[in-house]
């Protein structure tokens, strides 16, 4: 089951006032040029896509920049084998539907050494299945833009970050040294070995997401809707049990609670929400109600303050 | 102001549809947040995102965490930790980057860029200023106007910002004196009296405390003006892009076919409808559209801001960097502009320097051929320069190596700005905006030479060509290169070999072995090769060219000629026991510092068309290969 529903019947685009764009419009136009931009100035980019939500509105963007052409670059997914095993066949059918090239790269040293978040912690299985996988497959394949699906809104220092986001030769950041970026005028250029990173959603919040998602009939795992699902409290926190890797404590059975996501990433570290919100208005409408912010659920960002701009110095998305 | 218009939790899709039009139809106003360090932009910024119920409950509690030991309203928070989003900042106090941040009213969405008050941060301020419809000009009411703001005003000004809310802040601790915000008010007016401001409110606010923010504050009886938040709200500040010219860069040549050849850009001003006849700015090739393509079907109109595909009804040669418009409504087309720079980085601007400059989609190699004058940006007084250092302001005219096709900034703001890049670190060193081209170089660019290099080349029976070798001291390039000269000598072929010692005792006799003046050095050796191969001639540069970027550069210089990299890998042991000119000795004894190989680092080239193996093979076997390269033809050694 995925998060089909019924697409509107009127797309949004044809819906056009005379003189000026919405907002929403606005913001669909300049991530399509953003988008152009990268296929026009690099030689070899390529496109994160971790199949969220924030991921399902860059792949319909990255195809409405360039259709009639398929998307001229490929989609890379980090795959820590600990995903939810819904995203992969998600992923995998969305590759079929758009015909879009699908890279998936997993860390070989970590998966020899069986790198996991239950015997390793968060920090190290992030570092090593994510961090360090996305440094590899970045060299391996010699890309010099990689475009990701990260907002302004999210997180402190995310919202400091330019659209095109200059890394040097060991793909770190330096948040002190960025490049003007003034009107829609990218400096693109960079020397041997260093790369690109391009957030053509920058400028999009979380409502806007889900507003866009639902304007264009945009498709989401159902991971996002409130289902039935086995779950473990660990830490205040309530995690799914997808599979039977997930270590169960003596005489503790996962008990069905009606839950969702808010994000999507490897399933013992996706904390999941109690919530009747089974469709997108609910969720919506749920969102709207809120009273904790987005990045809560993820437990990697709660180990220290300033561990986002940390892990994105390291390279981190 | 609730942010979030009511939603009943058993509201149906209906309600949710009309809840959505209402969201989607809401205009969206962009502003800056700018002013002195310390006058309490974060906290205004923190204040209107807490008003405005933006501030969840994770959040609001770890900032009354973060917030103890330091200066807070009523609430206990301080606001300013809300979005000075960097460690580096949270330990320093102050604003180091443009931070962008997002909230929404009943009326309104708004995008705030809060940018930095601190002066070696100025450029940040004018990319935050690049994007804004308005600005938030803050001041402390105990300082005044001070000379940051007066910095900051001209550079709204220059910019182009034309609506400016003066928020004289602190006021609550000078006592709410009336005779402190007029006096303030009057002398802030005077000194923007030219910045070309369309609109301009002064309001007293107590950002920490939320006076004149949201509601009346009735601390200040004596104010009858508006309130900052209702102010933003409904002030109009709309630019009608549609109505100007219709303006078309072209991004990305969208060719998935043989059968479909369709140009991909986004408006930029303008509307084009199917069966409008274009030209083509700089070719002046004319074309009519035929279709608009996008994903969700096929347009028959599209206005500025769209992100669109244009297909058009014959084979005219169009790509990046070329701009659509319609006949009759052209934009000017020059190599030669008036233009005024920003200057952001510590590598002054200097006349006569080679950068790039890109406008729009269009990137093209430009110098500043004179700088007229910089403006002081506390006085607005104009001075002789010979040079902008980092954050000033000047005029200057500028030459570009190909036409640009370009509007005046004040005309269209988004064909008349450019960027300036350094061609060796890529760093973005300035940003201008264009206020007129210059006739004299129209004229010279519309004249078509009917001898050029093909026909001077084809003259001598030849293609014009660089190859540049490059290897360390001893490994054999001026050997290889004088081989080569003979034998296409021999051949009744045209070259010449521009080396060390040709150059570097009269062209470049001025220049030391700084890295300055290796740049230039090897800028004027490019630049002259380039030359001679326009005059048709067979260029052999033989330089050891230690570093990647100046080879790239010298690359970039050649443009369209043809350019071979040649690389002479000889190991440095084989090379220091030739030592033809003692060189390695004397550097070995310390007498020649920055020798390549031994106290200076060799580049070796990634990606070298040519690469000839010194240690295993003779000068001859390597000009046979080389020349076989050339030339397709197989080696046969001579030896």
């Amino acid at each position: 089951m995925s998060g089909a529903f019924p697409r509107r019947t009127e797309p949004y685009m044809t819906s056009l006032a005379p003189r000026t764009l919405s907002h929403l419009q606005s913001l669909e136009a300049e991530s399509i040029e953003i988008f152009r931009e990268v296929a026009a100035s690099f030689e070899r980019p390529v496109m994160m896509y971790s199949i969220g939500k924030d991921s399902s509105v860059l792949l319909h963007l990255a195809r409405k920049a360039f259709a009639p052409s398929r998307i001229p670059f490929p989609l890379l997914h980090i795959d820590t084998t600990w995903k939810f095993r819904e995203m992969i066949a998600f992923r995998d059918r969305m590759a079929r539907e758009h015909g879009f090239e699908l890279l998936v790269h997993t860390n070989p040293d970590g998966l020899r050494d069986n790198i996991n978040p239950f015997d390793h912690g968060s920090a190290v299985h992030t570092d090593i299945m994510k961090t360090q996988a996305l440094r590899q497959a970045l060299n391996a394949g010699k890309y010099d833009a990689a475009i990701g699906g990260a907002r302004r809104d999210e997180e402190k220092s995310r919202a400091k970050e330019r659209i095109f986001s200059h890394r040097n030769t060991s793909h770190a950041w330096d948040p002190k040294n960025q490049r003007p970026e003034l009107w829609r005028i990218f400096n693109t250029r960079l020397a041997p070995g260093e790369s690109m990173r391009v957030f053509p959603l920058s400028n999009w919040t979380e409502l806007d997401i889900w507003t866009y998602i639902y304007s264009e009939g945009i498709e989401i795992p159902s991971l996002y809707f409130a289902r039935k699902r086995p779950v473990v409290k660990r830490s205040g926190t309530l995690i799914m049990v997808d599979d039977a890797r997930m270590p169960l404590e003596p005489g503790e059975v996962p008990s069905e609670e009606m839950v969702r996501f808010r994000t999507l990433g490897c399933y013992p570290l996706s904390g999941a929400i109690r919530s009747e919100a089974a469709d997108l208005p609910s969720i919506i409408m749920e969102m709207q109600a809120s009273r904790t912010s987005e990045r809560e659920g993820r437990l990697i960002d709660s180990d220290q303050a300033g561990s986002m701009e940390k892990k994105k110095q390291e390279g981190y998305f | 102001m609730s942010a979030i218009a009511s939603l009943a939790p058993d509201a149906s899709t209906t309600a949710l549809e009309a809840w959505l039009a209402e969201q989607t139809g809401k205009g969206l106003l962009r502003f800056l947040t700018c002013g002195s360090v310390d006058d309490g932009k974060s906290t205004l910024i923190g204040r209107l995102l807490y008003d405005s119920q933006l501030i969840l409950d994770d959040q609001l509690a770890s900032l009354r965490k973060e917030s103890r030991n330091r200066t807070t309203g009523d609430e206990g928070i301080d606001f300013s930790l809300l979005v000075d989003g960097l460690t580096a900042e949270r330990e320093q106090g102050i604003t180091i980057d443009v931070a962008y941040r997002f909230f929404s009213t009943d009326k309104r969405k708004f995008i705030v860029a809060d940018t930095p008050g601190h002066e070696q941060y100025t450029r940040n301020m004018a990319t935050g200023a690049s994007n804004a419809d308005l600005a938030i000009v803050l001041i402390d009411a105990r300082k005044g106007v001070l000379t940051q703001t007066r910095r900051h005003s001209f550079i709204l000004s220059l910019i182009g910002v034309k609506h400016v809310v003066l928020a004289i802040n602190k006021i609550d601790l000078v006592g709410y004196e009336e005779a402190v915000f007029n006096q303030i008010e009057a002398e802030y007016r005077h000194f923007a009296r030219d910045l070309g401001f369309e609109t301009l409110a002064a309001i007293p606010v107590s950002a920490l405390r939320g006076d004149n923010i949201l509601e009346a504050s009735a601390a200040m009886p004596w104010y009858r003006g508006p309130q900052l938040v209702p102010y933003l709200e409904a002030i109009e500040v709309s630019q009608d892009r549609t109505a100007k010219p219709f303006r078309f860069p072209v991004q990305w040549v969208n060719r998935p076919n043989l059968d479909f050849r369709g140009f991909s850009g986004t408006i930029a001003s303008g509307v084009v409808r199917v069966g409008d006849d274009v030209v083509v700015a700089a070719s002046k090739k004319p074309a009519r559209i035929t279709r608009i393509v996008t994903m969700d079907g096929e347009l028959d109109q599209a206005i500025a801001g769209q992100a669109v595909t244009l297909v058009i009804d014959r084979e005219v040669d169009i790509s990046r960097g070329d701009v659509l418009v319609h006949a009759g409504e052209t934009p000017d087309v020059s190599t030669q502009v008036q233009a005024r720079l920003i200057w952001m980085n510590d590598e002054h601007a200097l006349p006569g320097r080679s950068y790039l400059l890109k406008i729009g989609s269009q990137q093209v190699p430009a110098s500043i051929t004179a700088l007229k004058y910089k403006t002081n940006v506390n006085t607005l007084e104009q001075s002789p320069a010979k040079h902008l250092a980092l954050n000033e302001v000047g005029t200057v005219t500028l030459a570009t190596d190909k036409p640009i096709a370009f509007d005046s900034y004040g005309a269209n703001p988004l064909t008349g700005s450019f960027i300036l890049i350094d061609r060796i670190t890529n760093a973005t060193l300035g940003a201008g905006v264009i206020d007129f081209g210059l006739r004299r170089a129209q004229n010279l660019s519309y004249q078509s030479f009917d001898v050029n290099r093909q026909v001077r080349a084809e003259q001598k029976g030849q293609q014009a060509q660089i190859v540049w070798f490059t290897g360390l001291s001893g490994s054999g390039k001026s050997t290889v290169a004088n081989l080569m000269e003979k034998r296409l000598t021999a051949e009744g072929r045209h070259a010449y070999i521009l080396d060390g010692d040709n150059v570097r005792h009269g062209l470049n006799k001025d220049l030391g072995f700084t890295d300055e003046d290796r740049v230039e050095n090897i800028r004027r050796v490019a630049e002259v090769a380039r030359l001679m191969a326009d005059a048709g001639l067979i260029v052999l540069v033989s330089f050891i060219s230690p570093f990647r970027n100046e080879r790239r550069l010298a690359r970039e210089i050649a443009g369209d000629i043809p350019f071979t990299e040649v690389f002479v890998d000889t190991p440095i042991a084989v090379c220091e026991a030739r030592d033809p000119k003692g060189l390695y000795a004397r550097a070995r004894r310390g007498e020649i510092k920055n020798f390549t190989g031994i106290s200076s680092p060799y580049e070796a080239p990634e990606t070298p068309d040519v690469v000839l193996e010194g240690g295993s093979k003779s000068p001859v076997q390597m000009a046979d290969e080389l020349y076989a390269r050339m030339f397709g033809i197989e080696p046969e050694y001579s030896i």
